[in-house]
């Protein structure tokens, strides 16, 4: 699998990472170097191996679905770039 | 008493509860060489008023009676622990100003034992790299250099500022985390003990995410009864870690007994690596004959996906990367990126995640992304996560056969110059080749210090144990840490 500068700027996208187009063919090598190296795990017979899920075999704990926690608006803003009238404040969201 | 700071954890704790010393003064001393240890860049925050607030406290509760074993005991903290009113930046420019409002379970129940925070540890960006150049509070440096060398080498990564801390005695101890050897290489590379327990031993939350499925805390520190001693205080069930083990903690300390006789040491035919240095080769084939000195059966044994974990490792850490750092969108907490007057909340996302995060975090969400991606999902991740079964299942299988412990290398090198080998990702991914078979199968592993190179850096040696069976890990630890006698310790150029 090769990746070209167009799937390396798909990826940045999905990922959310604003790149320059001057630094997506190095950006694109690298993926190139690092898919290289993964590809190794073709070699390797999984037929009729379930992929692992959780390393312990464990059910994961439940509890009674109730509120155990909350009021806690000022802490959670506290560390907000940007915090308004009680609500994390950001640009413009629908034109 | 001088020196206070070259203290281990258990002679401090003696000397603290028969009144010889306190941990004010234990603490001072810390702050003293911490002071003097700026050019180590290990720590990346200092609270020496707190630190010393905590020491007041300890020796109160001390001078009552009935204080724990870590009461008094001056600690490093990794900056990837929640830490409640003081800065925790995951050593990321993206966790600029944050002040987190809770304390993560494990540095709580420390602080709850009567532990004495010094400061924030310096360590890679989001624990991802293996040399500690990855920071935005800069590289950490190896108190250890190669002969009268001024070469500044890496202390390995990325609880890089932990184990330098540690190696350099600016605390008795410190925390690690280890993704995929984190703890056990930095440990190797400067002389020191790492432990990173079994999987769901240390309750994971308010530790800064890398990959969950992967990441365990655990303690680093001068000797194995330290470890032992610490690594309890770390330890218990947590119901806010949904994967954090609900079982009992024992008495590692009680369990130190040296006496391996009759233990069997399995011996993996798949860590011998083509182009491993000999000195690593031959420090392996003492380690094994000084367990075998000690009454232990020495063993090969076969890990037949052992070539396969890093590939592996390199699609799962990734692809959980991705979504465990999706969270830093410059909205909730942490740096925001300043916008043009047009931008809406696509571009605000973009340029925040691009100034905020530094190359290597940017190269593994990416390839986590791409690794999750539609189309490739199958192709990648469910084979990478199948592979891991396999891994899991080839130590399974050498348990089941009698083996009860594993020995290996710690590492492929001893510690290598600062800037060598950023270039290059995947030959930086390489140095945790013996290591990340562990965290992949979940299993405790614990890097023990064994000896030297020929230019007198520190080389360790790596046991893996059984899942929860710590203490006969620890056990097994002590026994080759006594045999191997190593008591060298770093010349003091800072």
């Amino acid at each position: 699998m090769s990746i070209d500068v167009a799937t390396a700027a798909k990826v940045a996208k999905l990922a959310r990472i604003k790149v320059d187009e001057d630094a997506l063919p190095a950006l694109a090598q690298e993926f190139n170097a690092i898919l290289g190296f993964i590809e190794q795990l073709e070699e390797v017979d999984v037929s009729g191996v379930e992929p692992m899920v959780s390393v312990t075999p464990m059910d994961l704990p439940r509890r009674v679905d109730v509120v155990t926690d909350g009021d806690q608006q000022a802490k959670i803003l506290s560390n907000a770039p940007d915090a308004r009238e009680g609500f994390f404040s950001v640009p413009k969201v629908v034109e | 008493m001088s020196n206070l700071n070259t203290l281990t954890i258990a002679a401090a704790r003696d000397a603290l509860r028969k009144g010889d010393l306190t941990s004010v003064e234990l603490t001072t001393a810390c702050l003293s060489a911490i002071d003097a240890a700026d050019a180590l860049g290990a720590f990346a925050h200092k609270t020496p008023e707190l630190a010393l607030e905590r020491a007041a406290a300890a020796d109160l509760r001390i001078k009552a009676g009935d204080a724990p074993d870590m009461c008094g005991i001056p600690l490093g903290i990794k900056d990837l622990f929640c830490t409640e009113g003081v800065p925790t930046q995951a050593a990321s420019k993206i966790l600029e100003g944050f002040l987190p409002e809770y304390e993560s379970t494990v540095s709580g129940q420390l602080r709850d034992a009567g532990a004495v925070m010094l400061g924030k540890l310096n360590m890679d960006e989001f624990a991802m790299g293996s040399s500690n150049e990855t920071s935005v509070y800069g590289n950490v440096v190896n108190p250890w250099r190669e002969g009268n060398s001024e070469t500044a080498l890496t202390p390995g990564g990325s609880s890089g500022g932990s184990a330098t801390a540690v190696s350099a005695d600016l605390c008795l101890a410190a925390t690690g985390t280890d993704t995929g050897g984190s703890i056990r290489q930095p440990a190797a590379f400067t002389g020191i003990v790492g432990l990173k327990p079994t999987y769901g031993r240390c309750s994971r939350w308010g530790i800064v995410a890398f990959a969950s499925s992967l990441d365990q805390a655990g303690p680093m520190t001068k000797t194995v009864q330290d470890a032992a001693i610490m690594g309890r205080a770390m330890m218990g069930h947590d119901p806010k870690d949904s994967t954090s083990a609900d079982r009992a903690v024992p008495d590692f300390e009680a369990m130190l007994t040296g006496d391996i006789r009759g233990k069997t040491i399995g011996i993996p035919t798949e860590y011998h690596m083509d182009g491993m240095p000999g000195e690593i080769e031959n420090l392996w084939a003492e380690g094994a004959a000084m367990l075998r000195d000690a009454g232990a059966e020495i063993r090969d044994i076969t890990l037949p996906h052992t070539k396969y974990a890093l590939p592996a490792y390199y699609v799962i850490a990734p692809a959980e990367a991705s979504s465990n750092l999706a969270r830093y969108d410059g909205v909730r907490f942490g740096y925001r990126a300043k916008m043009a007057p047009e931008d809406g909340i696509t571009e605000m996302y973009e340029k925040t995640r691009a100034e905020g995060f530094g190359p290597e975090v940017q190269r593994r969400v990416m390839i986590g992304t791409y690794v999750l991606s539609a189309g490739f999902y199958d192709a990648y991740y469910n084979r990478a996560r199948r592979v891991r079964a396999l891994i899991k299942r080839d130590f399974e299988q050498v348990f089941a056969a009698g083996i009860d412990a594993i020995l290996t290398p710690a590492t492929p090198s001893a510690a290598f110059e600062l800037g060598k080998e950023v270039a290059d990702p995947v030959e930086m991914y390489l140095n945790d080749v013996f290591t990340v078979t562990v965290n992949l199968a979940g299993l405790p592993g614990i890097a023990v210090p064994t000896g030297v190179d020929r230019n007198g850096l520190p080389l360790g040696l790596q046991l893996i144990g059984k899942p929860w069976e710590e203490g006969e890990l620890l056990n097994t630890a002590y026994a080759l840490e006594a045999a191997a006698g190593f008591v060298e310790k770093p010349g003091q150029w800072w």
